[in-house]
């Protein structure tokens, strides 16, 4: 078991921790997610059917609609959001989704998260420092 | 962050907790994006929704200052919505009033619509109803700072008129248009409108389908990065460009992009570039890239029998219902086939007064204002193939309604709609 800290700009504040769920494809809100399951829906996309509801989402950022925001808005309210969001590119869809889900999140790491963190590592966030712990083999750490 | 005292005023409330929220919103907003300052806007574009299917069950419990506390201002607490103060219209909006019957909306959810109307109209939301105000006389002018939602009106808003707008969302539109105010960043910023990618053009790029196919492939390939096009044959027009933008806007996340020697900001490659900048890449699409670019846009689907044929993402220009009406006349839509085409409800004024909606309802077909079916999640019912000519359109609805769609011209979708079979071919 070993641990990584990455240091990253805050985006929203907040501390958490969770297991990932990880892509390195870009996701689309609107027409990309539902809501009620916090599921990816995007056929071609490689997390279809995935819910990343009480999960740490990490992925490369925003894309698609400007309904990008509203839908995690709404995750949030159908309580099915992500516990924090991980991000490397900064765009407006992705920075307002962030501000409105409340949930912790951060961008602009030291390393690439992509390359640091696997689906099912465990993570803590402080989403006010911008510093993510990683905790590899989920399993162990949560047991 | 940096802040002028007439936002400090507001975010003190010393207009009202409405506005406090707002500049609160915006203050949050900045600092996730890490932008220093706001700018002034008086062009908004937002989106209310009160009756889109997650936001229902907020608007029916009737209150609509609520509605637009929480997801227009995400406001912790419910405000009385004060006075706008910038210029706003609506976008596309949850469902047409005038063919409810034929989408299948329940007949509460119109008089949701109608209550929501009449509610924000008289307050200063413009009810365009529509992805594209440009076509129905909210035209920015070059260098205006706007705050508009809507990722293929933000394409085209940047790279068509030159104006400046980022993708914005539910809820800055709606603080941008309490308090006239957004972000001052990204596409705000001269600095950032450059090109990043050359795209080299080297088979015909003529038709919507073309345009629109180019616009896929563009958005694949640099995703939320700035192509510059080149090497292209005619002059594209509004159609085509408006198709080209929202198929980049799908497949990547584009927000500009320069058609070099055509855009206002690219009257050549090297201003497309500005100042020390080259390409971060060379991109050539030709033949072998067109024809995977078809294939991809038509992966999904494997039924030739058409349930469904859907025209107008983005919504029509006067000048395609003209063509539609032009390719319907005297024919009739297959008994197993429906044909909705979406267009502005100022534009289908003149399509009534044309004689083209005679023309096109004589088909059997519906013309339709104010939704689309990726955005109203209607289509007529039993549908599991569906054919459209916006790669838009093609991108979402297999994701949105799980169902089956074809991509093809204009031309390719009518013939569909009149065989119900798919005959499409590149």
């Amino acid at each position: 078991m070993t641990t990584i800290t990455l240091h990253g700009r805050s985006v929203v504040g907040g501390k958490t921790e969770g297991e990932t769920l990880v892509t390195r494809q870009t996701i689309s809100g609107w027409g990309g997610v539902n809501p009620t399951t916090g599921t990816i829906t995007e056929k071609r996309h490689e997390l279809v059917g995935q819910s990343f509801k009480d999960k740490v989402l990490v992925f490369p950022g925003a894309k698609g609609s400007s309904g990008w925001s509203v839908y995690f808005h709404m995750c949030r309210l159908a309580k099915t959001n992500p516990k924090a969001l991980l991000f490397n590119r900064v765009t407006t869809k992705v920075a307002l989704g962030a501000v409105v889900t409340h949930m912790p999140a951060v961008t602009d790491f030291d390393m690439d998260p992509l390359e640091v963190i696997e689906t099912g590592d465990w993570v803590r966030v402080d989403g006010d420092a911008g510093i993510v712990e990683v905790t590899k083999q989920a399993r162990a750490a949560a047991e | 962050m940096k802040l002028t005292d007439d936002e400090k005023a507001m975010l003190d409330g010393k207009e009202g907790i409405g506005r406090q929220r707002a500049m609160e919103l915006l203050v949050r907003y900045c600092k996730a994006l890490g932008a220093e300052r706001l700018v002034d806007t008086n062009n908004v574009a937002t989106a209310i929704n009160a009756t889109n299917p997650h936001q229902r069950e907020w608007a029916a419990r009737g209150d609509f200052d609520g509605v637009f506390a929480e997801f227009n201002v995400d406001s912790p607490d419910r405000f009385e919505m004060p006075p706008l103060k910038a210029f706003t219209c609506h976008l596309i909006g949850a469902m047409d009033v005038g063919h409810w019957q034929v989408l299948g909306v329940p007949e509460r959810l119109v008089d949701l619509q109608r209550q929501s109307e009449a509610f924000f109209g008289p307050r200063g939301i413009q009810l365009m109803q529509t992805c594209t105000p440009y076509q129905v006389g909210n035209v920015p002018v070059k260098g205006e700072h706007c705050a508009w939602m809507e990722s293929s009106a933000v394409v085209y808003c940047n790279s068509v008129l030159g104006a400046c707008t980022n993708t914005e969302g539910t809820a800055s539109t709606g603080a941008a248009a309490l308090t006239g105010k957004i972000p001052y960043w990204g596409y705000h910023i001269p600095d950032n409108r450059f090109g990043t990618h050359l795209l080299r053009v080297e088979c015909e790029v003529e038709s919507m389908m073309d345009w629109g196919m180019l616009g896929y492939f563009a958005g694949e390939l640099v995703e939320e990065d700035i192509p510059v096009i080149d090497r292209v044959g005619k002059v594209p027009n509004l159609i085509r460009l408006k198709h080209f933008g929202a198929a980049a806007a799908s497949s990547g996340g584009v927000e500009m992009y320069h058609v070099a020697g055509v855009t206002p900001e690219a009257p050549s490659i090297d201003a497309a570039f500005g100042p020390r900048r080259r390409p971060a890449q060379v991109i050539k699409y030709g033949p072998a890239e067109r024809r995977a670019t078809y294939d991809n846009l038509n992966s999904q689907a494997t039924d030739r029998d058409i349930d469904f044929v859907m025209l107008g993402c983005p919504h029509e220009s006067i000048e395609q219902v003209w063509e539609v009406a032009k390719l319907l006349d005297g024919k009739k839509v297959s008994a197993n086939t429906q044909l909705w085409v979406h267009t502005p409800r100022a534009i289908k004024q003149v399509a009534d007064r044309n004689g083209y909606t005679r023309i096109i309802e004589d088909a059997g077909a519906h013309l339709m204002s104010d939704t689309c079916p990726a955005i109203s999640q209607y289509v007529p019912k039993g549908t599991k193939v569906v054919a459209t000519d916006s790669a838009k359109q093609g991108h979402y609805l297999p994701a949105i309604l799980g169902v089956q769609c074809w991509f093809g011209s204009m031309e390719d979708c009518v013939n569909a709609a009149v065989s119900g079979r798919w005959n499409g071919a590149l």
